[in-house]
């Protein structure tokens, strides 16, 4: 069965809303510490492949933030440039701070691996505007994850100072990926009705393809239990990440033309 | 002159001059783009579909639909984007393959099935044909290109990815 916006329950639409802005948020965090690196990333050709990469994520979270809005009359500008760090939603490992290059790819790495199959499972959705947006954003996402696969592999099995900062990415990175796999908000009333996929599905698949890349690129998964965390918890990082990204639109807040 | 009195093969025909931004040796209805044209009295409405959700010439795509129309007299026009079904490279005509040839982009592949893989479909130098290709960086210039080279004939070169 297919669900149009007009047969959502409330609570179910309550739900989405919560759901739609928690991937919104994730995508824009990520794509700002993403951008970071314009003008200083290694070589000139990964500076244009995180570039590309920051603003196909933007693109999603604009879709995702386009469905909010035929919920409930939100504007994806205003929700993304005038809240402060107590409302966004993302998870804590996008808003860690860049760190090298090997830490910045590791966790795109990641979230590539974790974004491309939860869209995968996304695709089924019996909400039909969600399940258009999954279809048209997988499509993208592959040439992430093919680009940052292989700079896991690149550096993993690199020198003996590249696989050394890529495990030490890896230490950190890991306690941070358990929240990506939480429900949010009464997201059992999505996940029951089909509208949303249930994350532990989600995780057992990302667990196996993930883990089988890091042990091909001799990278040990760490054995500690990951931090769990809900998405009103944040870092002091969000609050400088988000006093840059706002700054114009907040010091020009009725701008028409940038 | 009113809208009653177009057709929309005349919108078409008017849309299939319009350039994509990026590419300017195609056009948005060589790309595929626009899906959809509907003449109801004096109201005229193009479906369009974008390329990659995040590109930046939406915008300008957009605003071009709608003065490309309006330049044949029309007075309301609506543009609307869809998302289904979703772009594919597979969409672009032969014609539009050859120009981006020509112009020194590889066109795309046949995009298929498989939507996630870790392999790069195969891709042919637009200069000397051969399949003798390196990927040397997996992004390029715009969202829906990536950089090669050709091993064959020594050409550094731009691929359309297949979507």
């Amino acid at each position: 069965m297919t669900l149009t916006a007009q047969q959502l329950s409330e609570q179910q639409k309550t739900a989405l809303i919560t759901r739609l802005q928690a991937l919104a948020d994730d995508e824009i965090i990520l794509a700002q510490r993403d951008s970071e690196w314009t003008g200083h990333a290694p070589i000139l050709e990964e500076d244009i492949a995180l570039a590309n990469i920051a603003q196909d994520e933007i693109g999603h979270a604009l879709m995702y933030l386009e469905l909010r809005a035929a919920l409930d009359g939100s504007d994806p500008d205003h929700l993304t440039y005038f809240r402060g760090p107590r409302e966004y939603t993302n998870v804590q490992l996008v808003e860690l701070p860049r760190g090298d290059w090997a830490f910045t790819m590791l966790r795109q790495y990641l979230y590539d691996a974790y974004e491309a199959l939860y869209l995968d499972a996304l695709r089924a959705s019996t909400y039909a505007p969600l399940a258009e947006v999954a279809q048209k954003a997988v499509r993208e996402e592959k040439f992430h994850l093919q680009h940052t696969a292989l700079w896991v592999e690149r550096l993993g099995l690199g020198t003996e100072e590249s696989s050394r900062r890529m495990q030490d990415a890896l230490n950190t990175l890991w306690l941070y990926t358990e929240q990506l796999f939480t429900r949010t908000q009464d997201e059992d009333a999505l996940i029951t009705a089909g509208i949303t996929p249930d994350p532990a599905t989600v995780k057992a698949r990302w667990e196996e393809l993930v883990r089988a890349h890091l042990e091909r690129c001799q990278l040990q998964v760490p054995t500690v239990s990951p931090l769990r965390l809900s998405r009103d918890q944040h870092r002091e990082d969000l609050i400088y990440l988000l006093t840059e990204m706002q700054s114009t639109a907040r010091e020009f807040p009725d701008a028409q033309v940038w | 002159m009113t809208a009653s009195q177009i057709s929309s093969e005349r919108i078409w025909q008017a849309l299939s001059a319009v350039p994509d931004p990026e590419i300017p040796v195609v056009s948005i209805t060589d790309m595929g783009m626009v899906r959809d044209v509907q003449v109801d009295g004096e109201r005229v409405t193009v479906t369009f579909t974008p390329t990659f959700s995040g590109c930046p010439a939406l915008h300008v795509i957009k605003g071009s639909i709608g003065e490309a129309v309006r330049g044949l007299g029309v007075q309301e026009v609506e543009v609307k984007s869809t998302l289904t079904p979703p772009w594919t490279t597979d969409w672009m005509n032969a014609d539009a393959r050859e120009r981006l040839r020509q112009y020194g982009i590889a066109p795309p592949a046949p995009a298929g099935e498989q939507l996630i893989t870790l392999e790069a479909e195969p891709t042919r130098c637009p200069r000397c044909g051969s399949l003798n290709v390196r990927m040397t960086a997996s992004f390029g210039s715009t969202l829906c290109k990536r950089l090669y080279v050709c091993d064959s004939c020594k050409e550094p070169f731009e691929g359309f990815k297949s979507v």
